[in-house]
């Protein structure tokens, strides 16, 4: 069972198998507005914990994606570049940016559990 | 006993007709901010650290006819001769019924940059055609709504190539026969990026795999007309881009850039319509490929709908821009030239396709009989193909043709020793190349320029980069060729925008006062607009004087020792302040100094401008009054010690406070090494009051189009001179081509023209003259009191968010309107939305912080405009409380429906809330002087999903219509 890890730059993390599943929460796509462009990172690329990997744009803001955890990118959401708009709409599930491998799972450890990212959101 | 003489001169009548409110309106004022005079209003809010002891050292004020005689004394001091130097600046017929309608018209010239689509619908559609003309001229797929200037707009295209490329390469090609302004203000700006540049000859010097990108000029400075295919293709097989520099006017018969292969265009628009103007204004172009879009510099106008489905336009993509991006955005770029890109794309719809095809291909002509004649004399032009420039070895005597072509009355270029060139225009005659063959002592008596018309048969273009690609298809380009037709299309889309001439815009931080006509009527004559940049320097000793005149003048209102007055934007005197510094540093050995410190209230071109300079960006957080956090500043100045650059900081505050800790963070910054970068945005509430340069700053811009009445122009153009104290006036912007357009240490030339925009430099000067520095004085002190008299009226309606010391704001107030949204669902959109349906231009709305709006009446505005909006802003109040408490439903009411059209209220089944009156006339006084928004609340997210950013097509136009 899978169990979802937060950042304090309001990402969210699913991990099955050493593979996480990467995307933004509803705080983060409230705060941006409409979302207009998304850009993912590229499939094979090696990225670590906290390095810019995306962004995410709409009309009044553009807000970097930093990577939750250190890896290879196995996946991307294409869908998310033909209609950005799905991040607004399902952005807790059908709307995750990149897949990832990780390298490092020990990473997990220091992301935020439900709880403590809610508290986060006060 | 009858007035005197003295009396009866009134040399400060001028005084009167620009601040707002009388005597009378003055005292109202005070009494409701609480301030028995103005003076205790002032020591209560201007800190008594700062205060000046004395007034500027500045004449007394005169009436306007006495300005425009001495303006006349100085206009007479500049010699106007026919310039055929090319370089990029040509003469230009600008049409009359566009002279008199769009330059010479406040409702085009008082216009904002258009943040607020609903009220801007007018001149977004002439940057619109702008747009279009220029992606259909070099044919590439998507150009932007202006750049400064060409040189750089050429320094933008190597940073856009530089993003977007996929070459790992770090040099930077650069065609030798770019104009050399070009290449000089390209080193100036690859040096702090590090990245070297190479110039030379493409075919021998140019190696692909070495450059991530490289600049052709086409045609050549020199004339020639290149064929760019295979050396594209070479870089393209590096993954390297390519940026060809060009001109709109040999495009419409030379092949476009976008069909042989350039990834990027770059260039002016001078020579449709605008005048040269000893340098500037002008509109620079940028055009590129679609794939690129995001990475383009500047703004875009795109399509979008508004909320019934009617087309509408609007800046698109903003995520780009400084004002969101920050130290990430894609230039520090931020007022334009939008009144010279309106200007040149309404010269092509006045013109047309075959009218400008016409101009070119007369030109042409016009250089190809000079040519010819040459050669019956003797001479022989350097290239056998050219478009209008002929270049003309002639071994030793160059200065020799140029005086005799100047006894012609004719300027031509000299390039060298050994050669001239003569570049031909749309002002060009047959009496131009009969004079110029006297001055090329063309002695064949039978020689006549109709003869040799009717014996060439063809033109000197290069068969195979003739153009024959059809170009400015769009029906806006063959609409308006009758002079009634395009009157009134001018007066349409005047009618669809809010400016200055209809209402206070009440823009905090953009200083939207009055643009008297006055000032604005020596730019239109021909002794300022026909002055070309280079032209020899005794022809421009008009210039020079006032050159020399607006900087002492500047100097004194700043307390800087030196001044450069070359930038053409903010922007660009902060860029060009902060090379100052950096280069300051460098000579002192200081190599490391890279950190710049920036609060995050600033302004978003301050860390973008940094980052262009080579800075490391650090910011610095603000305390919960908006201030700079002295605590924070110390703890990263101690940090980074060493490594400390700069500070920049805006002064007034970005927050409208005059912060008593600017002393001590001055103070702070030089302890560590430091210099003190002072953002003179809100110089409107100093002047005559304190002076940047005598508090702690060693380096300010100014906004010329702020603070000293030169209009905003929608959008452009701005003037951003820097003020520096004397140990970095060695390191001030200088010039290649015009040796006291700074010092010989400086920093190297930051825009095309040694001067900037010197041609409408007059207006400033003007302002400055007919005030004198009582009237500059009680300038500010009226921004001061109207702003506070704002924070009075309100207050009771709004939290004011932020004040100095006794409460008081300087010439801007905030008010927050975040709570509103919590109580009522009511956002600072829906605010700044149903103010047009009262008629005026929403104030800055979330800058510096968001959800909130930003006012400044300026001292032009009267009482009655002050409280006209003061009372708009109260019912609009007075409604959100009508939303709160339940009256009005939170999806249906006058502010989130906001603003209605006149479509809108003409309905046959109204199914609002609330009644039509109250939302076209919720004040009876808007009956005489209703505004009609042309469409409603645009779809900005549409816009930025849909990007389409030049003319659709009259389908298109049907089809969102349905």
């Amino acid at each position: 069972m899978t169990i979802r890890k937060f950042t304090e730059d309001h990402e969210w993390i699913d991990v099955v198998d050493g593979v996480g599943t990467v995307g933004i929460t509803n705080h983060a796509q409230e705060q941006l507005g409409d979302v207009v462009f998304v850009e993912l990172p590229e499939v094979g690329a090696t990225i670590a914990k906290g390095a810019s990997v995306g962004v995410v744009e709409s009309v009044k803001a553009a807000s970097d994606i930093y990577t939750p955890v250190s890896g290879e990118v196995v996946a991307v959401n294409e869908a998310l570049v033909e209609d950005p708009a799905q991040v607004n709409a399902d952005p807790e599930a059908g709307a995750w940016f990149y897949r990832i491998r990780l390298s490092k799972p020990d990473e997990l450890d220091g992301l935020l559990a439900a709880e403590a990212y809610q508290a986060l959101l006060g | 006993m009858s007035p005197t003489l003295s009396d009866l001169e009134a040399p400060d009548a001028f005084q009167a007709r620009h601040i707002g409110p009388d005597a009378q309106d003055r005292q109202h004022m005070l009494r409701a901010v609480g301030a028995a005079s103005m003076d205790q209003l002032i020591t209560e809010t201007v800190p008594a650290g700062i205060r000046l002891g004395h007034g500027l050292a500045l004449p007394e004020g005169c009436d306007e006819a006495a300005m425009l005689d001495r303006m006349r004394a100085i206009a007479d001091r500049n010699r106007v001769v026919t310039s055929m130097i090319g370089m990029g600046y040509y003469g230009t017929h600008t049409p009359p019924v566009i002279l008199r309608n769009v330059l010479e018209n406040p409702g085009w010239y008082t216009a904002y940059t258009p943040y607020q689509p609903e009220i801007s619908q007018g001149r977004l559609e002439a940057l619109l055609t702008f747009q279009t003309m220029v992606a259909d001229l070099t044919g590439l797929e998507i150009a932007n709504a202006s750049l400064l200037d060409e040189a750089t707009a050429a320094a933008e295209a190597m940073t856009l190539a530089r993003r977007v490329g996929r070459s790992k390469a770090e040099a930077f090609f650069v065609d030798a026969n770019c104009h050399p302004q070009t290449i000089a203000v390209l080193r100036t700006r690859a040096e702090p990026l590090g990245i070297p540049v190479i110039v030379g000859d493409p075919v021998r010097d140019l190696d692909p795999a070495a450059v991530f990108a490289a600049l052709f000029q086409y045609p050549g400075t020199d004339g020639a007309i290149p064929d760019l295919a295979a050396p594209i293709d070479r870089l393209h097989g590096d993954r390297a881009l390519a940026i060809v520099a060009t001109d709109l006017l040999a495009l419409t018969v030379l092949k476009a850039p976008g069909e042989f292969g350039a990834d990027i265009a770059v260039g002016s628009a001078q020579r449709f319509g605008v005048p040269m103007g000893y340098g500037g204004p002008h509109a620079a172009f940028i055009a590129t490929r679609d794939a690129f879009r995001r990475s383009l510099p500047g703004r875009l106008v795109g399509l979008s709908v508004d909320r019934d489905g009617r087309p509408a336009l609007r800046l698109a993509l903003q995520t780009r821009e400084q004002h969101i991006r920050r130290d990430k955005a894609t230039s520090n770029i931020c007022t334009a030239q939008v009144l010279l890109a309106v200007i040149a794309g309404l010269y092509a719809c006045w013109h047309g396709p075959d009218g400008l095809t016409r101009i070119a291909r007369r030109s042409h002509r016009l250089a190809s009989l000079f040519a010819d004649g040459l050669r019956h004399g003797g001479a022989t032009p350097r290239h056998g193909t050219f478009f209008d420039t002929v270049t003309i070895p002639c071994p030793g005597t160059a200065d020799h043709r140029v005086a005799r072509a100047l006894a012609e009355g004719i300027n031509i270029r000299r390039v060298d020793a050994d050669a001239v060139a003569v570049s031909f225009d749309e002002t060009s005659t047959r009496g131009t190349v009969e004079a110029l063959w006297r001055a090329f002592e063309v002695d064949r008596p039978t020689l006549s320029v109709d003869r040799l018309d009717a014996e060439a048969a063809g033109d000197r273009l290069p068969d195979g980069l003739v153009r024959r690609s059809p170009f400015l298809t769009h029906p806006t380009f063959s609409n308006y060729r009758s002079e009634t037709e395009m009157l009134r299309y001018l007066r349409r889309l005047a009618d669809k925008d809010i400016a200055l001439d209809r209402a206070m815009i009440p823009l905090g931080s953009c200083t939207m006062k009055l643009n008297a006509a006055a000032e604005m009527l020596p730019i239109s004559w021909p002794a300022f607009a026909r002055i070309h940049p280079f032209a020899p320097a005794e022809q421009a000793q008009g210039y020079k004087d006032l050159v020399d005149r607006l900087s002492r003048a500047l100097e004194e209102i700043t307390g800087y020792d030196a001044v450069s007055l070359q930038p053409n934007a903010g922007s660009q005197g902060e860029y060009a302040g902060l090379l100052a510094i950096r280069a300051y540093h460098r000579s002192r050995g200081d190599l490391d100094r890279t950190v710049c410190l920036i609060p995050e209230s600033a302004h978003g071109t301050n860390p973008a401008s940094a980052v262009m300079a080579g800075f490391r960006v650090v910011v610095v957080a603000c305390d919960a009054d908006g201030n700079v956090d002295v605590d924070d500043l110390k703890a990263k100045a101690a940090e980074h010690g060493a490594h400390l650059g700069a500070l920049m900081v805006t002064y007034p505050s970005t927050h409208g406070v005059f912060e008593a800790a600017i002393g001590e963070i001055c103070g702070i910054v030089h302890d560590h090494g430091g210099q003190v970068y002072v953002d003179g945005a809100n110089l409107n509430a100093l002047v005559g009051l304190a002076k940047p340069g005598k508090f702690g700053a060693d380096v300010s811009h100014l906004n010329l189009h702020k603070t000293f009445c030169i209009p905003h122009g929608g959008g452009g153009p701005g003037v951003g001179p820097i003020g520096v104290r004397a140990h970095l006036a060695p390191f001030l912007p200088n010039h290649p081509l015009r040796s006291d357009a700074g010092p010989a240490s400086g920093i190297g030339p930051v825009s095309a023209a040694p001067y900037g925009s010197a041609g409408i430099l007059p207006i400033s000067w003007a302002y400055i003259e007919m005030m004198g520095a009582e009237g500059l004085r009680r300038a500010s002190e009226q921004a001061i009191l109207s702003a506070n008299y704002i924070a009075a009226r309100l207050r009771p309606h709004y939290p004011v968010l932020y004040a100095g010391q006794n409460d008081r704001v300087a010439h801007e107030v905030i008010l927050d309107t975040r709570p509103l949204k919590a109580e009522a669902g009511i956002s600072v959109d829906d605010i700044a939305k149903r103010l047009i349906d009262y008629g005026f231009h929403a104030p800055t709305m979330s800058f510096p912080v968001p959800g909130t709006l930003m006012i400044e009446p300026t001292e032009s505005e009267g009482l009655a405009e002050i409280d006209r909006f003061c009372e708009a802003m109260i019912a609009i109040r007075q409604e959100i409380a009508r939303v709160a408490q339940g009256h009005w439903p939170a999806d249906d009411n006058p502010l989130v429906n906001a603003p209605h059209t006149a479509d809108d209220l003409l309905v046959d089944r109204w199914a609002h809330a609330y009644e039509r009156s109250v939302a076209a006339y919720p004040v009876p006084g808007l009956k005489d002087r209703k505004y009609w928004p042309p469409v409603a609340r645009v779809d900005q997210a549409y816009g930025d999903r849909h990007l389409v950013c030049s003319c659709p097509s009259i389908d298109g136009y049907r089809e969102a219509a349905e």
